[in-house]
């Protein structure tokens, strides 16, 4: 088995976990417009720093769950988050030497796809964009992700997360 | 690490290569399950499945909630308590002197119906429950409650509120279910106008305070100001509970429907509990009063 040589799965988990209930917390609207999307940049984090545990599977499955909280359309989130660990991975040697600042810009544009992506969905099923509040949770994410990289990036050190 | 770069060398199993392989697998899946969950409406194990793993999730994110709820309670002043009892007695006896009218009225509308032989003498009872979510995207008016098939909610259920309807429910997971708004723009509701009976559609707009009623025709009696109550055609939402306030009436004598907008009268976007009404046939011989849901 594979999984045995690894350590420290319960902590991926757990972010996961403490990402979801993040992103269900009721908030009120003017902040929800900015609420980022922390199961994504979970994700983000993950598939960047241990491409070869977290990356394409454990996105959508993740997105699934997303989709079944949210009451969204079933595989809609999951699409985005695997399109998300997709482009993490495939990018992860460049991203992980950027600077912070340059990392929540990469951040932006791969959770910018995963917004049009599922925004183009939903104009299929029959709710277009009125306006552009829909792009508000990319700049949240965006500004929050220094502060996630840090955290996980110690929590990844202090329990060999590997 | 070293197993990766190992694995480097062999062109057929880079690491590109199979995360384009998994990233095609994982999109055409993606695809299907949308495509089955949209046109076909199969996913409904799938999704009760996967709302049952989360709500130990979603159950966890109310705690906090409940205990500053209790907290405030408990830290609230002895005056404050006073102030607020005298308050709802207030209301209550209010309440309750309406209800005895109502009462009253039920009955002779009851004999009055058994005697044109009616059969829509129905009983609404009502379950509390309390939005867990609302969806993130700011276009569908979704929202998600504390209540599932478990507690006796199903798919077509009305939810309404003390001002009025708010919505129904879509999808009944075991614990949570999820409700579609009257404003979601894919929301349409069969409304009569009180004053004089007028029936037409009120269709959501996407927007918390407004509803459209866009089959109206220009020489029909509807003003602003009038409210709006479910007509109960549809078969979904129960007769006369209040809808919406016209708030605009434009009359464009170069189309052929009047240009109408409605106010609801619940507060959508402000809603933290709900009713949901379970109408059940009426017993043969029993009491008219109107109780909490109980379990069957």
């Amino acid at each position: 088995m594979m999984f045995l040589r690894h350590s420290g799965g319960w902590v991926i988990l757990l972010s996961f976990v403490i990402a979801l209930l993040l992103d269900s917390i009721a908030l009120p609207v003017w902040a929800d417009r900015f609420r980022p999307n922390w199961p994504a940049l979970a994700l983000i984090y993950w598939s960047m720093a241990l491409p070869h545990r977290v990356g394409i599977g454990s996105g959508w499955v993740l997105g699934l769950l997303v989709d079944a909280a949210k009451g969204s359309l079933i595989g809609q989130n999951a699409l985005g988050f695997a399109l998300i660990a997709y482009l993490t991975i495939r990018t992860h040697r460049r991203i992980r030497v950027f600077p912070l600042w340059q990392q929540a810009l990469s951040v932006m544009l791969f959770l910018l796809c995963n917004q049009l992506l599922i925004f183009w969905i939903n104009g299929m099923i029959g709710y277009p964009p009125r306006d552009w509040w829909f792009l508000t949770p990319v700049v949240g994410s965006m500004l929050f992700w220094p502060w996630v990289f840090i955290v996980l990036r110690d929590l990844r050190r202090h329990f060999l997360v590997s | 690490m070293a197993q990766i770069k190992s694995n480097e060398n062999k062109p057929l199993f880079t690491f590109a290569v199979s995360a384009n392989i998994r990233i095609l697998v994982f999109a055409l899946s993606s695809i299907a399950l949308m495509t089955l969950d949209h046109r076909y409406h199969h996913l409904e194990a799938l999704r009760n499945a996967l709302s049952t793993l989360i709500y130990p999730l979603q159950y966890t994110v109310q705690i906090p909630f409940d205990i500053s709820r209790r907290l405030y309670e408990n830290l609230a002043s002895h005056q404050e308590i006073l102030a607020e009892n005298k308050r709802l007695q207030q209301q209550q006896l209010f309440i309750n002197a309406q209800l005895q009218k109502l009462t009253s009225l039920e009955a002779e509308n009851r004999r009055l119906r058994a005697l044109l032989d009616s059969s829509t003498a129905l009983r609404e009872r009502v379950l509390i429950a309390e939005l867990i979510t609302v969806d993130f995207d700011p276009y569908r008016h979704r929202i998600m409650i504390n209540k599932g098939t478990y507690h006796g909610v199903n798919i077509g259920q009305p939810i309404i509120d003390q001002h009025g309807i708010v919505g129904q429910i879509i999808h009944a997971n075991i614990f949570t279910s999820s409700a579609i708004l009257i404003t979601d723009p894919n929301h349409a509701l069969p409304v009569q106008v009180n004053r004089n009976g007028l029936r037409t559609l009120a269709f959501g707009t996407g927007k918390f305070a407004e509803l459209e009623l866009p089959h109206v025709p220009n020489n029909e009696d509807i003003r602003e100001g009038d409210i709006l109550i479910t007509s109960g055609l549809g078969g979904r939402f129960p007769r006369g509970y209040p809808v919406a306030q016209i708030t605009r009436v434009k009359f464009d004598p170069g189309h052929p429907f009047a240009r109408i907008s409605a106010r609801p009268t619940t507060q959508l976007d402000r809603i933290r509990e709900v009713l949901l009404v379970v109408s059940e046939p009426l017993p043969e011989a029993d009491s008219l009063a109107i109780g909490p849901y109980k379990q069957p």
